[in-house]
């Protein structure tokens, strides 16, 4: 089978290519400066406490019903994912901090599922990709310390792993983008934009039909092609231009907290080698190694050889993860079903309103629950949205009732919403008892089709 | 070649442009836009400003009566007590929606309105003289229902209250009641007048700490927890399953459950619809702002679905008495009728005005993507 041959020996070859290791070093700084401060931030504006600390209930991702909020030690948690990320910014113990702050970041995002966001998600894909990455050969404290660590050049795969990824998140962002709301009729961005009337310079502009056009169909042809320019290099330095552009546009536009400044760090490592080293020769800390410092790789350890193929795992399940809600055929945008996870980022708007009522089922007593009871204002947005949350926020009724001495409990929901400024409609069949059943069983046969529907390049059926 | 160049160039500009964009003012805006700043204008100053003057102006009436009839307590000045209670109390149903600037930092509304009152706390601290007006703890202590408590709920029999009351601990109490309220509301009132109205109206954008987005925030909160829950839900048991009479607004005078939920309501219509306090001219109010979305976005007519739930609700009312307590010990079925239509309308407030206005939760400035 010469063929097959020829790909394996052209992986092969592939995988012992070399680049130099500035762009990773570079990446790891930046990546570990930004971490630092988002965990500041987030301190500073008391969400720890408010997001994490005050609610009593919070919303479980599946299968990892074990992650809970460790009360005051949350603030630990925090600390050691902030000096993790300082401690990768600054190449000393790399792969224990790198570890670490994988672990604490995401067992942070894993306490509640309210507070999800893309954003987050990336971070942790990323710190996670980072573990098996060289990003500390050069321009780190550990390799100043450890020659035998050091190295001017790293595998050419531990760049473009990044780089890939990058393009995974932009490409997918648009092929979303790709539906009839947003082409056709420029929602959501024609019901965010009108109160954007303060904003300097095109504040008095936010209202015209034409900018709501200009900024959806720009925004599709930004994120599906971005990638590309970037990866071109005649192209890269206006591709980048529009990288900075775009987000700081977006900054300004939405809350969207750190995200820009991630993106617009992270698309840097796009740029050539040699871009990346004259980058670093302006840093007081490390004294670069000299170009052909070491140039031959040793020979691959077990965990770098592991490495390469864990990092083509996630590759591959990021390539194909996103396209999940195929497999059901649902309504993506209506139930949400495989809607997290997919790179579908500031796609849609969408208000619910849930109310729930509690029924025995024996006497037929009824009586319906004052959400703030249980959830603050934003765990009980997100839950009156998102069917998942709807279901587990049912049961958690039903266990907190039945604790209560209530007797034959039955969970009925009454939701409405609205998606994209359409007039709000049922949304969860109120005849369904949410204590028994499944989310898959929910989504299939409970929810009510959206009655305008809403047309998508990725599934004909609404 | 440049990169490091460009990129200290890129990093400079989105700098100057975010700092610009934190900068407050902005001539920019033509007139086809929504004007959010005229909107807060007429709500500060025809809506907010106004209902706080009247409600303060009740407070002090209601100092005076209190006074007088410390000074002398007998039939008369406690009769003219209780009439002028009703009328502050009333008063206070156009103010209790804005919680927002030093409403919101004191606590206006928890200190002047939360019940059911504690009576057994009351009795408590009146008998051992002590008691902190300051605490949290203390919320269910004070306020209109406490007041209610003592002027209507001692006794049914006014003589026995007379005696009751002219204690001298009890006319420290009910002193101290009062001129906490009129302290409260008075260093409201005078934050607005005083420099609050200007911060408010200038803080015209859009975001979860913008004063539209946290004051429709206010409103429906209030909409769906005080009005509606609070006035008619709870007692009528839809929270519990059974009614629970006691936990109607004053439920010792009873006689004014109506007037004040009807009071209320009111407030709650007019600012929707920007009707003056005075009720004299219609300013720019939510109604108009969805109506210039609707123009736009050739879409619903939101504010009309509102209006008309409001005119059920208006049509439910004649069958609910005026002593709302009484009305759910002998005909739940019309108070729960009342509480379906006030129910209602949550929908096109909660769901669909939030959406096309675009508002911001304002429970915490938290991140979205």
């Amino acid at each position: 089978m010469p063929m097959e041959i020829e790909i394996q020996s052209s992986i092969k070859s592939y995988l012992e290519k070399t680049t130099e290791a500035a762009s990773l070093a570079v990446f790891r700084i930046l990546f570990g400066l930004l971490m630092c401060v988002s965990m500041i931030r987030f301190w500073y504006h008391g969400w720890i406490e408010k997001l994490y600390l005050v609610p009593s209930f919070h919303f479980h991702y599946s299968g990892f019903d074990w992650v809970t909020v460790p009360g005051d030690w949350t603030y630990l948690l925090f600390v050691i994912a902030g000096l993790s990320a300082l401690f990768v910014a600054l190449g000393l113990k790399y792969r224990i901090a790198i570890v670490l702050f994988f672990l604490s970041f995401t067992y942070i995002e894993l306490m509640d599922k309210t507070t999800y966001l893309n954003h987050y998600y990336f971070v942790s894909v990323v710190s996670f990709m980072l573990i098996f990455l060289p990003a500390h050969v050069d321009y780190s404290i550990d390799a100043n310390r450890n020659p035998a660590l050091r190295s001017s050049i790293i595998p050419r795969w531990s760049v473009d792993c990044l780089k890939l990824m990058l393009g995974i998140v932009y490409f997918y962002a648009g092929l979303a983008k790709l539906n009839t709301d947003w082409l056709v009729n420029a929602l959501p961005l024609s019901i965010w934009l009108p109160s954007k009337a303060d904003i300097p310079l095109i504040g008095g502009l936010m209202h015209e039909r034409w900018l709501h056009y200009l900024f959806s169909w720009s925004g599709a042809i930004y994120d599906l092609s971005i990638p590309f320019l970037l990866l071109w290099s005649r192209t890269r330095v206006p591709a980048f231009i529009a990288v900075v552009l775009f987000h700081v546009m977006t900054r300004i536009l939405f809350p969207i907290g750190m995200f820009p400044w991630i993106m617009i760090a992270s698309t840097i490592i796009f740029f050539s080698a040699e871009a990346h080293r004259k980058l670093l020769s302006y840093l007081p800390f490390f004294k670069a190694c000299d170009e052909d410092y070491n140039p031959t790789i040793k020979a691959p350890s077990l965990f770098t050889r592991a490495g390469v193929y864990i990092i083509g795992l996630v590759m591959f399940v990021q390539l194909v993860f996103p396209f999940r809600h195929l497999l059901h055929g649902n309504n993506i945008y209506w139930t949400e079903q495989g809607y997290r996870f997919s790179w579908r980022v500031m796609l849609m708007e969408k208000t619910a309103y849930a109310n729930f009522k509690i029924v025995d089922s024996k006497t037929d007593k009824t009586f319906y629950v004052q959400n703030n009871d249980f959830l603050n204002s934003f765990q009980e947005k997100q839950m009156s949205t998102q069917p998942d949350m709807i279901l587990e926020y049912a049961q958690h009724l039903g266990n907190h009732f039945a604790s209560q001495g209530h007797k034959n409990i039955e969970v009925y929901v009454e939701s409405y919403a609205s998606l994209n400024g359409r007039v709000s409609q049922p949304y969860i069949s109120p005849e369904v008892n949410l204590l028994e059943v499944s989310y898959s069983e929910l989504c299939a046969n409970h929810i009510i089709p959206l009655k305008i529907p809403l047309e998508n390049n990725q599934e004909g059926n609404d | 070649m440049s990169l490091l160049r460009t990129i200290a160039l890129l990093i400079s500009v989105s700098i100057l442009i975010l700092i610009s964009s934190c900068g407050r003012d902005n001539d920019m805006t033509d007139g086809e836009a929504f004007d959010r700043k005229a909107m807060l204008t007429d709500w500060a100053d025809d809506i907010i400003i106004p209902a706080y003057a009247s409600y303060v102006d009740e407070l002090d009436l209601l100092e005076t009566q209190m006074s007088a009839f410390v000074a002398a307590p007998d039939e008369t000045s406690l009769e003219n007590l209780r009439s002028q209670f009703i009328e502050s109390y009333l008063a206070w149903q156009s103010v209790a929606i804005y919680d927002i600037g030093r409403a919101e930092e004191i606590g206006l509304r928890n200190f002047t309105n939360i019940y059911p009152t504690d009576t057994t706390s009351i009795q408590a601290q009146i008998a051992s003289q002590d008691y902190n007006l300051e605490l949290p703890s203390s919320f269910v202590t004070q306020g209109f229902p406490a007041i209610d408590f003592l002027l209507h709920g001692l006794s049914s029999d006014d003589s026995v209250t007379l005696d009751i009351l002219s204690q001298q601990e009890y006319l420290t109490y009910l002193t101290d009641v009062v001129t906490r309220m009129q302290t409260l509301g008075t260093e409201v009132y005078m934050d607005w007048t005083d420099g609050f109205r200007t911060e408010f109206i200038d803080n015209d954008g859009s975001s979860a700490t913008a004063s539209v987005d946290k004051l429709v925030n206010d409103f429906l909160f209030y909409y769906e927890r005080f009005l509606r829950a609070g006035k008619v839900g709870i007692p009528a048991g839809v929270f519990s399953g059974s009614p629970i009479s006691n936990s109607v607004e004053a439920p010792y005078s009873g006689i004014y459950s109506k007037q004040l939920f009807e009071a209320d309501f009111k407030s709650t219509r007019d600012f929707f619809e920007g009707r003056s306090f005075d009720q004299s001219t219609n300013g720019i109010s939510l109604r108009d702002y969805l109506e210039f979305i609707r123009d736009q976005n050739e879409s619903v007519d939101i504010a009309e679905i509102i209006i008309n739930q409001w005119q059920q609700v208006d049509a439910a009312l004649p069958n609910v008495g005026d002593d709302f307590r009484q009305q759910v010990i002998e005909d739940n079925n019309q108070m729960l009728a009342l509480y379906d239509e006030l129910q209602e309308a949550v929908i096109p407030l909660k769901v669909d005005m939030l959406q096309a206005l675009n508002i911001q939760i304002d429970f915490v400035d938290a991140d979205g993507d």
